[in-house]
């Protein structure tokens, strides 16, 4: 792990990155204020996404016995993983059930969370990812750099060359989206239509009525969860929701949000299984993988009523121009800077938590009211108190300026030191100082502070 | 009417011509200007960095300080939001200058003379911690003789952040440079908004490329008489 600030040095670099993520982020950004001006409640719907979240987490353990008891009752399985071993253990051993050495998959980040594909790989079984955005990172043998658009760092160009090396080998795609989009229709088309075990993540599941609900747009999911005889579902256990009505609020926040539509185009709701229709089989996978211990933080916990919109990571002028892969981590962005050093520990995430500017816009935008640039100053409070070493240099120099602005007299003893020190600080810069004279002039200290003005008035 | 100026340890000690045109400008209007002279840092580097406990001592002191005040004003949006936040006992008292001189005192046309073109960066925290909204544009259209020009993507963050800016140093150049570009684009001779942390920011990387664009807060607009 670099660390954040060294990875995105390098990701800065980039500049078809810089330009693929620009434009992408600014045409997102406003079709979102666009689609949400058009609703009078949008503010109301935030509340209310917000209170149904909150409400959940506060009796998680009761809701996901209920969401237990009704996919039992319906026909389906119930797995409880622990961490990813236990969840790609679990996955694996279904497919081997039934014989099978391919799954096709839905797109889903709780899989890329637990290393699902590399996992089954070990194990002789291939994954297959079916929407178009996960086939293109997972033949380029990248990682996702986007929630929502996984592959937001790639234009035309380079997904056509990608194809004719992969799928589409000795064809000429052209440049046409339709045309290279369709070389993988082709491919996918296929992979449906043959392999007998499909994998899945959640977008909500049902407390009330055991029901699963996976939102998407290409139509692969739909595919997927009904074509295969047996389907896997594996749901992080903040997806719960209690109530089916509660759907209600979410599929308006969640195509609105991220990807600025009214309504997404399909919209998959299973309960358990159902003879002559859809798969044989349904196994669903409750992930913990640190999400308790997110929960346990009575200020981080709010990280969990995240929907993954992406909302966050369109507005965030860091995202925008650091792109995914700086954050080393499936969940980027603003919300990955929480989410990712609670779930992974903080102690292997200590540069995450400063991966913002506390500019506030993502605040602005999360359907859930997740106030993420609290949380990066809790979680930094985390890093200073749990993480750094009492002798750490940062530390010092705070507790110093804490004394210093403790007195009226130390402070103004400092400020006569900053104005001798001015000169030889200017000209040998060390440090922060130097980080700072890389781009930018350092002020002058002027010879008179405002308080010397005012006494002499 | 008095009013108690929190000029900030920052103004103090960096900007002091800031401090110096809100008491010049607040006098013209007839407001009483004290200066309670105890006053250090409010905290909010302490707390934003992840210091709650050096921080918050910070905050009690700023309440101590400024406990009998009946308005303050200062010449940070930044500062005030952090104030809003976090010192419950003058949260109400406090304003930022332009909250202050629309909100308070009412007025719009301050009496200002800037014959410059100006492009106004609205600051994170004026924006969306404030909200102090359309009020310092109300103010600066109100200033004799000032060219308002707009700029691109006026409210993305500048890349400054306190400690962002050395801690995550390339991110922040990264974003400065593209609200550079913004600026320069506007063909503005000055870049104003309500902090002199974003300013020193912008204004440090405007001077290091010798644009001749240069960086001035607000109030000293607002104060001008040229």
């Amino acid at each position: 792990m670099k660390g954040f600030p060294a990875a995105a040095r390098e990701t800065l670099r980039d500049s078809q990155l810089r330009r693929n993520l620009g434009r992408a982020t600014t045409t997102i950004r406003a079709k979102r204020l666009a689609t949400i001006a058009e609703l009078d409640d949008w503010e109301a719907l935030r509340e209310a996404g917000s209170a149904i979240k909150a409400r959940t987490m506060a009796t998680l353990p009761e809701q996901l016995e209920r969401l237990e008891t009704a996919v039992t009752a319906g026909g389906g399985t119930v797995h409880w993983a622990r961490d990813a071993a236990e969840a790609n253990a679990i996955v694996a051993e279904v497919a081997r059930a039934h014989g099978s050495d391919q799954v096709i998959k839905v797109k889903s980040i709780a899989t890329d969370e637990i290393g699902l594909n590399d996992a089954l790989a070990e194990r002789g079984i291939e994954a297959i990812e079916t929407d178009l955005a996960e086939l293109i990172i997972q033949l380029a043998g990248e990682r996702s750099s986007h929630i929502l658009v996984p592959a937001i760092h790639k234009n035309r160009a380079e997904i056509r060359a990608l194809f004719e090396r992969t799928i589409a080998k000795g064809e000429d795609l052209g440049w046409e989206a339709t045309a290279i989009a369709d070389a993988a229709r082709r491919h996918l088309r296929a992979k449906f239509l043959s392999v007998r075990v499909a994998v899945s993540g959640a977008n909500f599941g049902i407390a009330e009525t055991g029901t699963v609900c996976v939102v998407e747009s290409e139509g692969n999911g739909r595919m997927c969860t009904t074509l295969p005889e047996v389907l896997v579902t594996v749901m992080g256990i903040e997806k719960v929701l209690p109530r089916w009505q509660d759907l209600e609020v979410f599929l308006q926040l969640l195509p609105r949000s991220s990807t600025a539509e009214r309504m997404n185009p399909y919209t998959s709701l299973w309960t358990g299984v159902r003879a002559g229709d859809g798969p044989r089989e349904f196994h669903l996978v409750l992930l913990d993988n640190g999400r308790t211990n997110a929960l346990a933080d009575e200020v981080g916990r709010q990280a969990l009523r995240c929907i993954r919109c992406s909302a966050c990571l369109n507005v965030c002028p860091v995202y925008e121009r650091v792109g995914g892969h700086a954050y080393e981590s499936v969940y980027p962005g603003p919300i990955g800077a929480i989410l990712t050093p609670q779930l992974e520990g903080i102690e292997n995430r200590p540069s995450l938590p400063y991966a913002s500017s506390l500019c506030g816009a993502c605040a602005d935008v999360c359907p859930v009211k997740i106030d993420i640039p609290s949380i990066l100053v809790h979680l930094r409070g985390r890093v200073v108190r749990e993480e750094r070493s009492r002798l750490d240099p940062e530390g010092l120099t705070m507790k110093l300026a804490a004394r210093v602005f403790g007195s009226r007299r130390a402070y103004e003893r400092a400020q006569r030191l900053a104005r001798i020190g001015r000169g030889p600080l200017a000209r040998f810069p060390l440090g922060p100082l130097k980080a700072w004279t890389a781009v930018r002039e350092l002020p002058e200290v002027p010879e008179q502070t405002f308080r010397d003005w005012w006494r002499t008035r | 009417m008095r009013a108690a100026l929190f000029v900030t340890c920052f103004n103090d000690t960096l900007f002091p011509g800031t401090g110096r045109a809100v008491v010049e400008l607040l006098e013209r209007l007839g407001v009483e200007v004290e200066f309670p002279e105890e006053q250090t840092c409010c905290g909010q580097m302490h707390l934003n960095s992840g210091y709650a406990e050096q921080g918050s001592a910070l905050a009690r002191r700023f309440e101590r300080v400024f406990g009998d005040a009946e308005h303050i004003v200062s010449p940070s949006a930044s500062c005030v939001a952090m104030v809003r936040e976090h010192c419950p006992e003058v949260a109400d008292r406090v304003r930022e200058l332009t909250e202050f001189l629309v909100d308070v005192l009412e007025v719009e046309d301050v009496g200002a003379s800037f014959p410059h073109r100006v492009a106004y960066h609205p600051t994170c925290h004026s924006l969306r911690l404030l909200k102090v909204g359309e009020r310092p544009l109300r103010l600066l259209r109100a200033v004799q003789g000032i060219d308002l020009v707009e700029i691109e993507q006026a409210q993305e963050c500048c890349g400054f952040g306190g400690t962002f800016a050395v801690k995550n140093a390339d991110t922040s150049m990264a974003m400065l440079s593209d609200k550079l570009r913004h600026v320069l684009d506007s063909g503005a001779e000055v870049c104003t908004s309500a902090d002199n942390s974003c300013l020193m920011h912008i204004g440090g990387a405007l001077r290091r490329q010798r644009t001749g664009v240069r960086a001035v807060h607000l109030a000293e607009i607002l104060a001008a008489r040229e």
